[in-house]
């Protein structure tokens, strides 16, 4: 089974507190610390579960610059094989849908049985770039994955729906699934896996070596323009308790009563 | 993070033992410190994922990397326990590291290969009721008899010494002599005449067992004598460098782990109409931690690049060791004083986080020894 799996580098919003920068189009990512997107952990550990219960290779791709090398050499030191990073300026103002188009054609070369990403990115959340690589590729494609059956030249997968349900459907490979964080227990990278990692290369390609045209990626490519970043407005329906802890405390106590919420 | 000492694969493996100390320790520490132990599964769980034979030679089943050891150590004492990283600590850095160097390769096999795995856990036992830095003057002693020795005496403070499956004891096997006639012994913890006789209850350091040790006509074998006999000073004396290291690893850790929860604690209480950090007097406090820390992180790092390059640096280590775990009791008491009555708490990590500092200016050669040891470099 030769597999690939698409890695971003996202920073860590969850515990830190996060202010707009001065474009008004990004977040000030000064003091944040960064990490694999959570859900292509998962997506990571799945394919070398199914690496070494099957055989096969993984190849780990990322859109990013140099710092995403940090993120493709852990995955490379739990498993990986081979690694490819695309970088060029021209990838700057993509969409989910102009992202999609580079990793579809940086795989479309390759030898692929299942392509992975992760369900959603943790920082624009878009959950599009999965499916839209399936498209482009012209492949079978799943969502928000929690399970993953291999059966000869076809895969039975189990969506994940509302209130835990799984939705299980069968397709011919080759297929790009989309993974959602709890299918699997990502491993820690051992330091004989992370010494290894750092003697292997990771294959750079512009968009020129894509074969792409400027006009179909970045800004110019994408179909969604991000325009600005704005705090929530507090709405009419919203009320700010102001006060001391104690005061407040009492009084969202005797509205929850009163709204007959507790 | 210390560029120039540390390469990318070091910084790669603090982001995996960070991981691991988040998802499996942190969790679990307040539940270790009440029960004044923590799982003796976390030595297998670490020697699973590899963490304890970073040290070691790979034939054992190692890395050969101290400066990986080193992250490890850093890492760990970021947990909010001092005596969960204690424990591990006295295993990886304390208690191996005797076999590693003296060790027969029969022995290497038997007590690191398991070491190594987690399998099998030691403790290093030297201090007596009567003797700590003073270790010429222990009075366990050994007498031959026929192939093997007889054992009499007692030991104290022993890290893990209530679970350990193995202790390497420093004997007296010639009492006519000081520093020349102590022998290192390998031994086997079920072995009739050692007998564990009590945990020691203490101010901190509380998730690692500390116990007091009894040996009564204990015979053990010849094979038991760990490098040669009437050469245990020097054997302990080996691997003071690297215990005094990771000591002041664990202080800088210690410090930066009281110095975080500080100023976030000073940038979320609001007193007067606004966060206690805009008052100087706070954000002052603040400022001189974090310089204390960059110093004492400095110059440790300077002494274990010197280590690493192949040196024994005890004027170095005994100056790191001195300023960082005195550095360390500072900068906890201060961050207790910016929690004020929360820090008082049990309810806040920083009461236990002081507790925890009190220890390193005594443990492994008290302040006052490390300054005999600076001195003496200038004598």
């Amino acid at each position: 089974m030769d597999m690939v799996v698409c890695v971003k580098r996202v920073p860590d919003t969850a515990e830190s507190e996060v202010h707009i920068d001065s474009s008004g189009r990004d977040i000030d990512k000064g003091r944040l610390s960064f990490g694999i997107n959570e859900a292509d952990n998962y997506a990571v550990e799945e394919a070398i579960q199914i690496k070494e219960r099957d055989g096969g290779t993984v190849t780990v791709i990322s859109l990013g610059g140099k710092e995403s090398d940090e993120q493709i050499r852990m995955a490379l030191a739990k498993g990986g094989d081979e690694a490819v990073r695309l970088e060029d300026p021209a990838f700057a103002g993509s969409d989910g849908l102009a992202i999609a188009k580079a990793l579809a054609a940086a795989v479309k070369d390759l030898k692929y049985d299942i392509i992975f990403t992760g369900a959603l990115a943790d920082d624009d959340a878009f959950g599009a770039v999965g499916v839209a690589m399936a498209e482009l590729l012209g492949v079978n494609h799943a969502a928000y994955v929690k399970k993953v059956e291999i059966a000869g030249d076809k895969i039975k997968v189990g969506r994940e729906l509302e209130g835990g349900l799984l939705e299980f459907v069968e397709m011919d490979l080759p297929a790009v699934l989309t993974i959602q964080t709890g299918i699997n227990e990502p491993r820690y990278a051992s330091f004989k896996g992370i010494k290894l990692a750092a003697k292997k290369e990771i294959e750079l390609k512009s968009a020129a070596d894509l074969g792409l045209d400027a006009s179909e990626i970045g800004e110019a490519g994408a179909w969604a323009k991000l325009e600005k970043f704005t705090p929530p407005v507090v709405g009419e329906m919203a009320e700010i308790l102001e006060g001391e802890p104690e005061e407040t405390a009492s009084r969202l106590a005797g509205i929850l009563k009163e709204k007959g919420l507790v | 993070m210390g560029n120039y000492l540390f390469e990318p694969v070091h910084d790669d493996f603090r982001k995996t033992v960070r991981e691991f100390v988040e998802a499996e320790i942190i969790p679990n520490v307040d539940a270790w410190e009440e029960a004044e132990e923590f799982p003796i599964e976390l030595f297998k769980r670490m020697g699973e994922l590899g963490f304890l034979g970073m040290q070691y030679p790979e034939e054992y089943g190692g890395d050969d990397d101290i400066l990986a050891e080193a992250v490890l150590h850093e890492e760990l004492a970021r947990c909010g326990s001092a005596g969960t990283a204690a424990g591990i600590g006295a295993h990886i850095a304390i208690a191996m590291p005797q076999i590693k160097y003296f060790g027969t390769p029969e022995q290497k096999e038997r007590y690191l290969v398991s070491g190594i795995k987690g399998e099998s856990v030691g403790a290093l036992g030297i201090t007596e009721p009567n003797t700590g830095s003073d270790v010429a003057a222990i009075q366990t002693y050994a007498v031959a008899d026929g192939d093997g020795w007889i054992i009499n005496g007692s030991k104290t403070f022993i890290t893990n010494g209530a679970r350990a499956d193995w202790v390497v004891l420093a004997v007296k096997t010639d009492k006519e002599k000081g520093h020349a006639g102590i022998t290192q012994f390998l031994v086997d913890t079920n072995t009739a005449g050692f007998e564990m006789t009590r945990r020691i209850h203490k101010l901190g350091w509380r998730a690692s067992d500390t116990a007091e040790l009894a040996f009564t006509d204990m015979r053990v074998p010849g094979d038991a004598v760990l490098g040669t006999v009437n050469q245990g000073f020097l054997q302990i004396m080996r691997n003071f460098a690297w215990e005094r290291l990771t000591m002041s690893l664990g202080a800088v850790s210690g410090a930066q782990f009281a110095f975080d929860a500080a100023l976030a604690y000073a940038k979320e209480r609001v007193a007067f109409g606004k966060p206690i950090f805009r008052f100087q007097a706070i954000s002052h406090m603040l400022a001189d931690m974090a310089t204390e820390i960059e110093a004492g992180r400095n110059l440790t790092y300077y002494a274990l690049k010197l280590y690493k390059e192949g040196g024994q640096p005890f004027r170095e280590v005994a100056m790191a060791k001195l300023f960082t775990c005195d550095m360390c009791v500072r900068v906890t008491d201060r961050a207790l004083q910016i929690f004020g009555g929360y820090g008082y708490t049990e309810e806040y990590p920083i009461a236990r986080a002081l507790r925890d500092a009190r220890l390193g200016p005594i443990g492994g050669g008290t302040s006052e020894i490390m300054k005999d040891i600076i001195a003496k470099t200038y004598a």
